[in-house]
């Protein structure tokens, strides 16, 4: 496997005595969209902010495209760009001045073609010359996002990146997303938005009380952890569900008027004909029925409450 | 060594300062006018002279001193203070920037300030009173070392300061106070023998006087001392720097 970020053994203790990251391991291929997925407090902030310098390792290595972040942080820190989850960025500088700023502290000699096409790609163009003072939440998030694309980062972090903007954002959003991958950039994002892992992601990574869970690539996920349920609309309510079908581990709706079938999309036979032969043959009479897929929302929550 | 990012640090500080041009050169410039104007014309016409020299022309370095100390300090502070508020310091955290090259470019602006805004007050006070130098580079080599100290000084405070409050603590209640009692404004050996030898403790005593000493050839205490009390001071802020940066204090977690 071709690795781009190579995480092991990583563990963070606060001076507090809490424990963000418990023995961490991470492998990201290169040129792939990683979707990090977690509850608040599960410590993808914390992990996202040790590969990039901003908080101290207790213990473990992280490698980026072999460079040791400690011991090699320039050649590591000049492949990543930054996007953080706060809206932070100075008050008085102008868009042009910031974004400029951000390259030349990564070592880059200026390049107006470069900071100008970032900016046209964001819509940020016209307000080149605005202070950033003057723009708005969603405007200064386009801002974040330009000066982490100013010095030409090959693994861009984007934490919580879509978090409290609005629809045409997020949708820019994800078009940059899939614009960047196209030039062969590795993307690393936290969300809460699954339908956002959903729809970017190459590959899902759940981290839950410091420790990642799960990784896994996105389709194989939703169909290895994505069974499908068959709901059966009743003629009429059942009391209970009769001997003759327990092998089906139906569920039975608390009004009698659904049966609920679960079964796995992957298995050889997933049992549905038999299932009807069975009810038919104990006379149980349907009058509508439909299918559903696990989203991969629900199969977070799961995993989640399983850790619990 | 990454000597744009250096530079780009800098600029950004001196653009700063540029755009409150009015509190960072104008008003020190009035109040140290207001000085000359009191203790120099008005109560200065008075008193005799001290060592040979008017007194108008003996509170120059001192008054200087005093300005240089209390803007370095401040404007390191709030150099690296305010990007720790705003938390845009994550942008110099996570960029290939060495500790060394972080202070080079805040403290680097810091006293490049102190020593722009030390020379239009040396420029301001030879309206009001006639001025000498005997030992011009020694003078010019005072105000860099000292400015670049103290604005070491100022950085670490900003660094330590977790609220605004605590940014203006020390300037107010410890520099200004040791500034004032430091001979700004007289020779310590016009003090009672006591208090002389109190005012040994004071460290500002050892700039001033040197700082005077390369303008009037006359100073409280030989000028090896005030050489290497400020360089000892210097070295002290660096070693606390560096232990800064190693531990991450106050900067990462």
């Amino acid at each position: 496997m071709n690795s781009v970020l190579s995480i092991s053994n990583l563990s963070k203790t606060y001076a507090s005595g809490f424990q963000a990251l418990r023995n961490v391991d991470l492998e990201i291929r290169r040129g792939e969209i990683f979707a990090l997925l977690g509850p608040n407090g599960a410590g993808k902030t914390t992990l996202i902010s040790i590969v990039c310098g901003l908080v101290n390792a207790s213990t473990g290595r992280v490698l980026v495209d072999g460079h040791d972040i400690v011991t090699d942080y320039r050649a590591a820190r000049s492949m990543i760009g930054l996007v953080p989850q706060e809206l932070t960025t100075d008050a008085f500088e102008t868009v042009w001045a910031t974004v400029s700023f951000t390259r030349a502290l990564f070592g880059k000699k200026p390049d107006p073609e470069h900071i100008r096409n970032v900016l046209e790609g964001l819509s940020l163009w016209d307000k080149r010359d605005s202070r950033l003072i003057t723009l708005s939440g969603g405007m200064k998030r386009r801002v974040m996002i330009a000066k982490a694309l100013s010095h030409e980062p090959q693994i861009l972090f984007l934490d919580e990146p879509t978090a409290g903007v609005d629809v045409e954002l997020r949708r820019d959003m994800w078009d940059l997303v899939e614009g960047l991958r196209k030039t062969g950039v590795t993307i690393i994002l936290t969300t809460h938005y699954i339908e956002e892992a959903e729809q970017m992601a190459d590959r899902v990574g759940v981290i839950a009380r410091g420790e990642i869970i799960l990784v896994e690539e996105k389709i194989e996920l939703m169909r290895k952890l994505g069974r499908k349920q068959l709901s059966l609309h009743l003629q009429k309510p059942l009391e209970r569900i009769p001997q003759s079908l327990e092998h089906h581990h139906l569920e039975l709706s608390a009004d009698g008027m659904y049966l609920i079938y679960t079964y796995d999309t992957r298995a050889e036979r997933t049992g549905i004909t038999r299932l009807l032969g069975d009810l038919n043959e104990a006379g149980i009479r349907f009058r509508d029925l439909h299918t559903s897929q696990k989203s991969l929302e629900e199969i977070f929550v799961d995993l989640v409450r399983d850790r619990r | 060594m990454n000597l744009r990012a250096v530079a780009a640090i800098y600029g950004f500080e001196m653009a700063r300062a540029r755009r409150t041009l009015l509190q960072s050169i104008v008003s020190p410039v009035v109040s140290t006018s207001l000085y000359f104007v009191v203790f120099g014309a008005a109560i200065g016409s008075r008193i005799t002279e001290i060592d040979g020299i008017s007194y108008g022309a003996f509170i120059v370095p001192g008054l200087i001193m005093l300005m240089l100390l209390t803007q370095s300090i401040s404007n390191a502070a709030f150099g690296i203070y305010f990007p720790k508020f705003t938390g845009t310091i994550y942008e110099v955290l996570s960029a290939p920037v060495s500790y060394l090259e972080i202070v080079l470019g805040y403290v680097g602006a810091a006293a490049s300030k102190s020593i722009i805004l030390g020379l239009i007050i040396l420029a301001t006070a030879s309206l009001f009173v006639p001025l000498r130098i005997e030992h011009p580079l020694w003078m010019v080599f005072f105000l860099m070392l000292t400015a670049a100290t103290f604005s070491l000084f100022g950085f670490i405070i900003g660094i330590w300061a977790d609220g605004f409050e605590k940014l203006q603590l020390v300037p107010l209640l410890i520099v200004t106070p040791l500034t004032f009692l430091g001979g700004s404004f007289y020779s310590i050996d016009m003090l009672p023998p006591v208090w002389r030898t109190v005012s040994l403790f004071n460290p500002v005593v050892y700039l001033i006087s040197g700082f005077r000493w390369s303008f009037y050839g006359v100073s409280d205490v030989n000028v090896v001392w005030s050489l290497a009390a400020t360089g000892g001071f210097l070295v002290a802020c660096l070693v606390i720097v560096a232990r800064i940066f190693r531990t991450g204090y106050r900067l990462k977690t």
